[in-house]
This record gives structure tokens, sequence and C-alpha cells, in this order.
């Protein structure tokens, strides 16, 4: 897998949203098995450009290719089908389809036939899930809500799992075993694209971060370049 | 207040009669409400392929001398026409405002109509009911009731009871539930959103069209006759809730009881004559009685 070249690999993205410019010009990398920091404060672009690479909001500039093929403007469940899973802001579960059903529904080999998450593996995963299978959506918790939302996407057998403020709005302890969970899902070799304002956390995940400001990469480095230089952080996180 | 009281005989011959205009009114109507709550299209052409389909019956049974074949081809011939009009059209319209719906599915029932009056002329047929349903079973010594409207209504239950089991209990039906939920997130996930709008609104046609053609038998093909259909196909939408496929069987049922009814049924208040004079205002009266109860209709989702 290692030498197959990046997952993704994004170059020179610029994002609109009517007549405002959101994103100048960013490269986003990822390499198989690689953990990804993204951070930044809020508007500064994170979701657009996740949404870019994920082919929601097409880039006006820029390219994305995908296991080196070109999906700049490729329909997003192509992009979704070479490999990579999205667990949205604001979580995305379907309200509609009970817990059981939001998870089956996703279940596909991953890119290869790989099949190593199913159905009983994520319900291992996420054994809080298992007491509320036949619960609809919208009657589960929020801590619960994002444990369907990860496990849904882990159901797609992904080589990346993209996570935006995975955390935003979880009590600390729910929000400590969600983090303890990505840790486990990193170590199976799952590529991820982190974006989370717990810099402390997202960093004891990661091997490589990056943080944007008004639609620019200001920083590229590793989680331990990070730690030894508080002062980037509070630069441009505020933490 | 006065009521006169139907014959009994009477009674269930007009109560299977209204079941089966229902269960019709159903087949079309729920392609109405799939297509309207998954891709938030109001495809006021929805009826024109309930005419076609009747067209289609008679003109395929005469070419093949076989009910049976005719509504085979001619469904398949609808499935290919739905999707070659929603890959051409209709997905250009789920972004948009309804008036473009409105405007571009008008159309569409204009052209429709000229394309048939092209292709079969404006003449009115009859479509023979096939032998091995012809036959009548007696209820009375003087009344009886068709084989074919029995058989009518005991196919669309069977359709109904598949859609059911496919919407609810397959993979593709939980699909097409999250997809009318979340768009983006179901793309997401590997979906093919624009294959799954395809199919869908190919098979809303095609039971539109599948009613016209079991409907011509008793209703014979007509030019126009999808028109009448569509306004209380809309009705039926309402009453049941939009994108309800359960409230579009449960609202089809009431307004085929209520519509067969009115008409039969004689009432006077105050010596006013109401019923069956009024009996063209039933199904909307009906309709105005379950909005004011419930805005969203009997299973619609209550607008957060
Ligand atoms: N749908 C939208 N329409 C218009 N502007 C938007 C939309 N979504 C985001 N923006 C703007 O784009 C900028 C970047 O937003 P976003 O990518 O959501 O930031 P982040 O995820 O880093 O908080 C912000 O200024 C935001 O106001
Ligand atoms: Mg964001």
């Amino acid at each position: 897998m290692r030498d197959v070249g990046p997952i993704v690999d994004a170059r020179g993205i610029h994002a609109h949203y009517g007549l405002s410019h959101v994103l100048h010009g960013v490269d986003l990398i990822v390499h198989p098995g690689e953990a990804i920091g993204l951070m930044g404060r809020n508007g500064m672009g994170k979701t657009t450009l996740l949404r870019s690479v994920l082919g929601l909001l097409p880039p006006r500039r820029g390219s994305v290719h995908v296991r080196g093929v070109d999906m700049t403007r490729a329909a997003p469940h192509r992009i979704a089908r070479a490999g990579i899973a999205y667990v949205p802001e604001g979580r995305g579960i379907f309200p509609n389809l009970t817990v059981r059903e939001n998870l089956i529904m996703a279940a596909r080999p991953g890119v290869g036939g790989r099949n190593e998450w199913t159905y009983d593996r994520v319900l291992a995963t996420f054994p809080r899930l298992m007491e509320r299978l036949g619960h609809g959506g919208q009657q589960l918790s929020g801590g619960e809500q994002q444990m369907l939302t990860i496990g849904r996407a882990l159901m797609t057998n992904p080589d990346l799992l993209i996570l935006d403020e995975a955390t935003e709005g979880l009590a600390p302890l729910i929000a400590q075993e969600i983090w303890r969970i990505i840790g486990q899902i990193c170590a199976t070799g799952v590529a991820a694209i982190l974006v989370d304002k717990n810099l402390a956390a997202v960093t004891r995940v990661t091997d490589r971060n990056i943080i944007l400001v008004k639609g620019r990469v200001v920083f590229e480095g590793t989680s331990a370049e990070l730690r030894a230089n508080p002062a980037i952080g509070l630069q441009h996180l505020g933490v | 207040m006065r009521w006169l009281a139907l014959p009994f005989d009477t009674f269930a011959i007009q109560l299977l009669n209204a079941v089966q205009y229902g269960l019709l009114l159903f087949l079309v109507a729920s392609g109405l409400t799939l297509v309207f709550g998954i891709m938030g299209v109001i495809n006021l052409a929805h009826g024109s392929f309930y005419m076609i389909g009747a067209y289609l019956a008679w003109s395929l049974a005469e070419h093949f001398g076989n009910l049976g074949i005719a509504i085979v081809v001619g469904v398949a011939l609808s499935l290919l026409i739905g999707a070659a009009l929603e890959w051409l059209f209709i997905r250009r319209l789920y972004d948009r405002d309804h008036l473009y719906q409105v405007l571009l599915t008008y159309g569409l029932i204009l052209i429709v109509e000229e394309l048939r009056s092209i292709v079969w002329g404006d003449d009115v047929h009859a479509v023979p009911v096939p032998d091995w349903l012809a036959a009548s079973i007696p209820l009375t010594d003087t009344l009886s009731y068709p084989v074919y409207r029995l058989w009518i209504s005991g196919v669309c239950i069977a359709l109904a009871i598949a859609m059911a089991f496919v919407i609810q209990r397959t993979r593709i039906g939980m699909t097409i539930r999250a997809g009318a939920s979340n768009r983006e997130m179901a793309q997401s996930l590997g979906i093919d959103i624009r294959f799954v709008q395809l199919v869908v609104f190919a098979v809303g046609i095609a039971l539109a069209a599948f009613a016209g053609m079991i409907a011509a038998p008793v209703s014979s093909v007509f030019p126009g006759m999808g028109n009448q259909v569509i306004i209380i196909c809309f009705v039926v939408v309402v009453i049941g809730g939009i994108g309800s496929v359960k409230g579009a069987l449960v609202a089809a049922l009431l307004i085929g009881l209520v519509d067969t009814f009115g008409k039969v049924l004689e009432l006077e208040v105050a010596g006013i004559p109401v019923l069956p004079e009024l009996a063209g205002m039933s199904v909307y009266v009906l309709m105005a009685i379950v909005l004011l109860w419930r805005p969203e209709g009997l299973f619609g989702k209550r607008a957060p």
C-alpha cells in the first residue's frame, strides 16, 4: 500500500460560495495510513476544503486526484467509492432510518474488496449502539449520533476517514470516548483527516498537521513540531 | 336531515367499486408522492402517463391480440419513457423553484397530449376484457360483479404490498429513504443518487401507466383522460401527506369511498338536497376537513 502514492492529492484548491472566495490555493495530500490534523479558527475554510475534496463543492481552480485518478469534478459517490468516508459537521445521520438501517445502507467492501469492517465489528466497536438498533436516528443522544456516523462511515471500509468536528458539542467524557475510538481506528491503518478544536487531542493521534487561516495554509508540520512550538497554536488557533 | 339508505346488495357492489377505484388511484398517486417527496419535484404531467398507459394497452392489445402481453411490453416501454424523461428534463428541476417545475411539466402535458393525437388520433376506444377474466360473480338473483374489477383490486393490493416491502425492508428502500432525507450525505456514502432518482421517477411513471393499462377495459380510452386523474391524485398526495406511500394508500381509499358513495347516497339537510347533487365537491370537502385537522396530511411529516 505504501508505494501506491497518496490517496488524496489536492493541489491549488480555490473554492467559492457565490462571490465570496473562501480557499486561496490550498494543497492537501494524504498518504495511506497517515493521520492528518486540519486546524484553524471558525470560518477559516476547513469544512470547505473537505467538501472540495469530496466533490460536494467542486473547486473553481485546482485539482483533486484520488489514488492517482483525476476526480476534480467527479460526482461525490465516485469519490466515496474510491475509499473515502466522511463524517460531516453536524453528523448527518438519516433520522428516518433506524440505527440498524443507517449502518446497513452504507455497507460495502472497500477498494480491492477488503471487508474488515463488518456490521458485527462496528457494533463491537460501539457497543452503545447495540441497545439502540431499532431506534430512529433522532432518538439518540449527541454522543450516540456521533458513534453512529463514525460507525456508518466505517461500514464502507474506507482507506481514508474524514472527521469534521467529531467531538463538537459533546460532554467531555463522551468526547474522550470518541477520541479513544478514533485512536483505535487510526491504529488499524486507516488514514484520517481530523478537524477539531482540541489541539492536544488531535496531535496525540495525528502524524502531520495543517493550519488554515482565511483559506490559506499557514503551517504544516508534525505533531512534535506543534507541541515544541506552543506559539504556533497560540497565534493561529488561540489556544 | 333525511337519509335514503341503500339496499345491501347495491351497497356491497358500490363498496367493491369504491375500493377498486381507490386502489387504482393509489397506483397513480404513489409515484407522484414518491417523486414529490424524494426529489421535491411537482410533476403535473404524471397523469398524462396514465393516459399513455391506456393508449398503449389499447394499441398493443390490438397488435398482440393479448392484453397480458400488451401490459408487459407497455410497462417496459413506460419505464424507458420515464427514464428518458428524467434524464432529459426532470433532473434539471431538482434544484429549482416549484414554478419552473410547474412550467416544464405543464408543457409536458401539452406535448404528450399532442403526441398522443399524432400517434393514436383523437378517437375514443374500448379495450376488451381478457377472456379468462371476462366472467361475473353472481351476488343475488339480479346482480353480479365482474371478475375483472376484482382482479384489478387484487393486482393493486399485490403491488402496494410489494412497494411497502421494497421501501421498508430492502437495501434499495433504505437507500431511497436516505437520499430523500439527506442527498449529500447519501452521496458521500457512495450512493449514486442521480441513478436512484432516475429509477424512482421511471418506476413512478411506469406505475401510472400500468394503472392506465389495467383501467382501460373498464374506463375506455379517450383523450385527456389523464387530466381528471392528476387532479384527484394531487388531492390524494395532499391528504395522505407528501412523500408518504402509506398515506397515499389510505387517502386513495378514503377518496374512493367518498367519491363513490357521494354519487349514490341521497342526503337532504333541512329540506335542501345535498347528495348526490353536490357529489362533485365531496372529495374536496374531505380534503378541507383533513387539512384543517392535520395541515401536513394524514401521514405527512410535521413541518419542523
Ligand atoms: N454555504 C455557504 N455559503 C456562503 N458562505 C459560506 C458557506 N459555508 C461557509 N461559508 C463561509 O466560508 C468560510 C469558510 O467556512 P468553513 O469552511 O465552514 O469554515 P470552518 O469549517 O473552518 O469553520 C466562512 O467565512 C463561512 O462564512
Ligand atoms: Mg467547519
